[in-house]
């Protein structure tokens, strides 16, 4: 298989546009990638800058130590799956994933024998005589990654495939194609936009906004320490909580009244310095009053999620969600005292948005 | 809502009769005068039901011709006519469906002036450039030639433009997965274009034999011999207004020979032409 290398990849549109503002992060052989950010933030560009679809403005896309800048989809030994799946209509299933093996010259009964290892592998052996408008979402999108599979590439590409499902088959697909991916042991790039599907398939999760890189790391790693206040509000569900406060001294935040211990924070910064502090929903522990480190939350209404509570009101006259289990909280509006574990307190520069970490 | 169905639907059904009666009552006349002998037609007495001529005159007007203005057999005619109205149609299918794959899917320079060009050439039928394009054809030594009755009529935008409108609703995505797939332009063009494109193809086809076999201005200018002349050119031909010796039963059949290859075409192809028109799902 192969490994994947951008150097400072950037895309420039003819008009001045950049897309892509120069990205450099390699996957390992076999490694599960997942680019992650809202729309426009330059993933799709480029994960089709990486397949060919799109040139390369300026840096390097390499695949398997082969730089492939100037090389042809066709010939960079990829495959991908495209978000509406852009199965051939007029093609049977066993067309469409036999096509390209076809163009490849590869032997009729070579063919024959991947295809049909494929359609085991995906449980699509049934359709193979169908067409595509015969099929449901589910099935057209096995069909899709049979195609990518039949092809033994070097590195699959997956253009936001799960977007056409429904909710309970997306979940479903996102298992299968963890799986799979496993079990091939193929070098993937995933886009999605879904942050629930970039925590769960990747082992190295890329977090873009505005064509930059806001973070690379392990999925647990972005979660736990987000690089800026971009990557904590937009990984997590719901988003956290980001609140004005000040620097009352080393390793301690205040945040109005309230006085808050904060671990990962950086020394030299001046006390009564203007931060912005990030508290996630879930992190929120219930505290006694006039406890040390206790904040005061208005609680105005509850939305019931089933296993967990939605807890929406104000603290220090800001809005606020805290998130428990159901029933560990009487969920009535009203007063409640809380606190954090100072591990889990996320102190951001206002100005830059940049995490003021250790 | 609450509404006589049973009333207005006999309304409708009363109303289309109307209508079918009237399209189809000069056809049917056409064809009964055709199936009697001039002497009954000329007397002005043509009955409404068909007369005992009908294998006498339509063989006749198909292998021997009148005796009157043009002697040739229809059979000829009838054979100029399908060639030249099948070069027009397979002719600009084939014209048509290269240069709007060429301005889709290529970027070239002044590919909009281009496309623009052919476009103009919606507002300048042969009609309207008749005497410049006779001039060409002439010049050409084309007079009289199957190349001199199809080519000019070839030249226009329509298929052009129904193409180009078609192949952009063709997804992106499918021309990227093919580039994956390693289909190169033309494997793309045969592979994936031209299979979706088959009901656009059989309607354009539809439209534009129709529209060659009917054609008399063009047919009437650049054929001097009577041996390449139309079936349409035919029957003004047959129709002799000062003599009044028109034979009125043959000239009928002849009518109604030129209407049938239009019928069996929309025939054989009305289900792809419907589709064709209709169609959106890709």
């Amino acid at each position: 298989m192969a490994q994947v290398t951008l150097t400072n990849v950037k895309k420039v549109y003819p008009g001045g546009v950049e897309a892509v503002k120069g990205v450099s992060f390699d996957i390992p052989d076999g490694g599960f990638c997942v680019l992650v950010g809202p729309s426009g933030c330059g993933k799709s560009t480029l994960l089709r800058m990486v397949a060919g679809l799109e040139t390369i403005s300026a840096g390097e896309v390499s695949i398997g130590n082969r730089v492939v800048n100037q090389i042809e989809p066709a010939d960079r030994d990829i495959a991908m799956v495209f978000q509406n799946y852009a199965l051939y209509p007029h093609f049977s299933v066993y067309d469409n994933m036999a096509y390209g093996l076809r163009n490849l010259g590869t032997p009729k009964d070579e063919i024959d024998r991947r295809v049909k290892e494929a359609a085991r592998i995906l449980a699509i052996e049934p359709l193979l005589e169908r067409r595509p408008k015969q099929l449901s979402g589910g099935q057209r999108q096995r069909v899709a990654m049979g195609r990518a599979i039949v092809r033994k590439p070097q590195v699959f590409l997956f253009d936001e495939p799960l977007s056409n499902l429904d909710a309970k088959l997306r979940v479903q697909m996102r298992v299968e194609i963890k799986k799979l991916q496993r079990a091939l042991g193929v070098t993937s790039i995933y886009v999605t936009h879904d942050q629930v599907e970039a925590m769960t398939l990747s082992d190295k999760l890329v977090v873009m906004n505005g064509g930059q890189v806001e973070q690379i790391g392990l999925p647990s790693e972005v979660y736990k320490k987000p690089a800026s206040r971009f990557v904590a509000t937009f990984i997590g569900s719901p988003p956290m909580n980001i609140l004005p406060g000040t620097i009352d001294g080393p390793g301690i935040v205040a945040l109005g009244d309230a006085i808050l211990e904060a671990r990962d924070l950086r020394a030299d910064l001046a006390a009564g310095a203007r931060v912005e502090v990030g508290l996630r929903p879930e992190d929120i522990e219930i505290a006694s009053e006039g406890e040390a480190g206790s904040l005061p939350f208005d609680i105005e209404f509850i939305e019931e999620l089933g296993a967990t509570q939605l807890f929406h009101g104000q603290l220090a006259g800001l809005p606020f969600i805290m998130q428990a289990a159901t029933d560990t909280i009487s969920a009535q509006p009203g007063r409640l005292w809380i606190s954090v574990d100072p591990d889990r307190v996320h102190v951001f520069d206002p100005a830059t948005g940049q995490r003021l970490g250790l | 809502m609450v509404e006589d169905r049973r009333l207005g639907d006999a309304i409708a059904y009363v109303i289309l009769s109307i209508g079918v009666l009237i399209v189809a009552f000069p056809v049917w006349l056409t064809f009964v005068a055709s199936t009697w002998d001039n002497p009954t037609i000329i007397n002005g007495q043509l009955p409404l039901w068909p007369g005992p001529h009908f294998f006498d005159n339509y063989y006749r007007i198909l292998f021997v011709g009148t005796s009157g203005t043009t002697r040739e057999p229809v059979a000829g005619m009838m054979l100029n006519s399908f060639i030249m109205a099948m070069a027009i149609a397979v002719g600009k299918i084939f014209i048509s469906v290269l240069s709007a794959y060429a301005i889709v899917y290529y970027r070239f320079p002044f590919r909009m002036a281009a496309f623009w060009i052919i476009f103009l050439t919606l507002m300048l039928p042969v009609e309207v450039r008749i005497f410049p394009t006779f001039k060409v054809v002439s010049d050409l030594r084309m007079l009289d030639t199957y190349q001199g009755l199809a080519v000019p009529l070839i030249a226009s935008a329509t298929g052009t433009l129904l193409f180009r409108q078609f192949f952009m609703t063709i997804p992106d995505e499918l021309l990227e997965a093919s580039k994956i797939d390693g289909a190169g332009p033309f494997k793309f063009f045969k592979d994936t274009v031209i299979p979706l494109s088959m009901t656009t193809i059989a309607a354009l086809f539809v439209i534009q034999f129709i529209y060659g076999w009917n054609q008399y201005l063009w047919p009437l200018l650049v054929t001097t011999r009577d041996s390449m002349q139309t079936i349409v050119i035919g029957i003004k031909k047959m129709i002799v207004t000062s003599d009044a010796l028109t034979e009125w039963q043959l000239a009928m059949a002849t009518a109604m020979l030129a209407m049938l290859p239009p019928v069996l075409v929309v025939i054989a192809m009305q289900r792809l032409f419907v589709k064709g028109l209709v169609e959106t799902e890709k």
